[in-house]
């Protein structure tokens, strides 16, 4: 195992820094001004963008329990860890987006919309699942109950993004097909559209470059572990 | 159908352990389980009897909290039945796993010679049959404090899914909480989030019967009980081997 810092990763810390200034770019100069709701409109595009990689974190933490599961390798706990600590991290910020936005749009910071209790309710999820591994000493038995957990908290998940068709929502739904009852709802122009798309490529970049650096560390902290085990024995 | 997939794995299992005798099947070994869990029940009255309690206090202490009247008691019936049932099953779930824990129970099962999710399925059944048990005494009481009539068959089969999902992912849960040094605070964090799904539809559905609403109106809701039931089920019984396992 390397210590000192790849030199891919270097460069993709210097592109991460490259894309999210241009994307800020995009979003408060290149993208026009929404009619009705004004300058709020352009969180938008950070707004769908971290929600999209907090998903993503979560997703990779299912597929990484899984694989721990089946190979017991502690390299997939980790990257487990890396995916729900991130995702966490994101959908909050989606949810302060999502707030900012509301006010104006809604008259409101909160309402006890199905999307947003839902999101919320995930957010929980995850946050017990930190509390789970917490509780327990032994590492082994902290990556396999952790795997379970990362496993079973996705089923509820997907409920997120179907409960926009079961309910009746007032959360616009800007892709595909749109709710009538949905309040702050529009159609983006081709520049919008621009703008949306790099502010999604942008923080999956993002994300590849967090995972990538949060996996790193973990590694670190394990071979940190063994050495002071083998210096105690 | 499950003895068949089971048995390879069972039998290359007990190869391993030098058993020369056909293991337990399936179904008796589970039914043994929950026979194992009532006869306990019946002796020792614990889980009921505090179960039974704890959840007349919630009732009534959501009475003092939402001053009900005739008038808002209908349309919050259904949310405070399912609150109700929550609290109290959080309760035997912790419990019927803490019993297996503590006096290394649990230990004795997984070295029986029967297939796991056997245990899985026992527990949750007896669980169910526990949660059950609490919900025909609740409904009555609740029929008779607040003056509605509960008992229509619709409302039961909701009960029943509801409890069903509610338990099934609850047993694999409380089965990992025991199993860490901050047991008895951990399973409501770890259950509640998850079940959220199961308990929306059941309150969704409860209320629809409760108020005669069409079966257009209640139909998602069912439908999405089933789903929720038939997945925690399926996914809790492919990673219970996991949370045993030492």
């Amino acid at each position: 195992m390397t210590k000192t810092k790849p030199r891919w990763l270097t460069i993709l810390d210097v592109v991460t820094v490259i894309f999210l200034v241009a994307a800020s770019a995009l979003v408060f100069l290149y993208a026009p001004t929404e009619k009705t709701m004004g300058d709020v409109q352009r969180v938008f595009y950070f707004h769908v963008s971290v929600g999209w990689t907090g998903m993503l974190g979560f997703l990779f933490a299912l597929i990484a329990g899984i694989m721990y599961l089946r190979s017991h390798d502690h390299k997939w706990d980790i990257a487990e860890l890396a995916g729900i600590e991130i995702g966490l991290v994101f959908m909050l910020i989606n949810i302060v987006t999502g707030s900012i936005w509301a006010y104006p749009a809604w008259n409101t910071w909160w309402t006890w919309d199905p999307r947003l209790t839902t999101a919320t309710i995930m957010e929980l999820a995850y946050a017990a699942y930190l509390m789970l591994r917490s509780g327990i000493e032994d590492p082994e038995r902290r990556a396999r109950f952790g795997a379970v957990y990362a496993i079973i908290a996705f089923i509820s998940v997907p409920l997120t993004f179907f409960s926009i068709r079961l309910w009746n929502t007032i959360h616009p739904v800007v892709i595909g097909s749109n709710d009538p009852g949905a309040t702050g709802a529009f159609n983006m122009s081709p520049r919008m559209t621009q703008t949306f798309m790099f502010s999604l490529l942008t923080f999956s970049i993002v994300f590849v470059d967090l995972f990538w650096h949060r996996y790193r560390l973990g590694r670190l902290a394990d071979e940190v572990e063994t050495r002071k085990l083998k210096l105690v024995e | 159908m499950k003895d068949d997939t089971a048995a390879p794995a069972l039998a290359a299992r007990q190869e391993k352990a030098g058993f020369k005798e056909s293991a337990t099947p399936f179904l008796r070994a589970m039914l043994a389980i929950v026979w194992k869990d009532l006869a306990a029940e019946w002796r020792s009255r614990e889980v009921i009897s505090s179960m039974l309690v704890f959840a007349l206090l919630i009732i009534f202490i959501f009475n003092f909290a939402l001053e009900l009247n005739p008038q808002t008691r209908a349309d919050l019936a259904s949310g405070i039945l399912w609150a109700t049932f929550t609290f109290a099953g959080t309760l035997g779930l912790n419990r019927s796993m803490a019993v297996e824990k503590d006096r290394g129970c649990l230990d004795g099962l997984l070295l029986a010679p029967v297939d796991r999710t056997a245990i899985y399925f026992g527990k949750l059944l007896a669980n169910l049959v526990f949660m059950l048990a609490v919900a025909a005494i609740v409904l009555p009481i609740f029929s008779v404090l607040y003056n509605v009539n509960l008992f229509n068959p619709g409302l039961l089969m909701v009960i029943l899914l509801g409890s069903w999902g509610y338990v099934a992912v609850g047993t694999l849960l409380a089965s990992m909480a025991v199993q860490t040094r901050t047991r008895d605070v951990l399973l409501p964090i770890l259950l509640f989030p998850v079940a959220i799904p199961v308990l929306v539809a059941a309150v969704k559905a409860s209320g629809g019967y409760m108020s005669a609403a069409p079966w257009d109106e209640i139909a998602p809701w069912i439908n999405l009980l089933l789903v929720y039931d038939v997945v925690f089920t399926a996914a809790a019984f492919m990673v219970f081997d996991y949370v045993v396992e030492e």
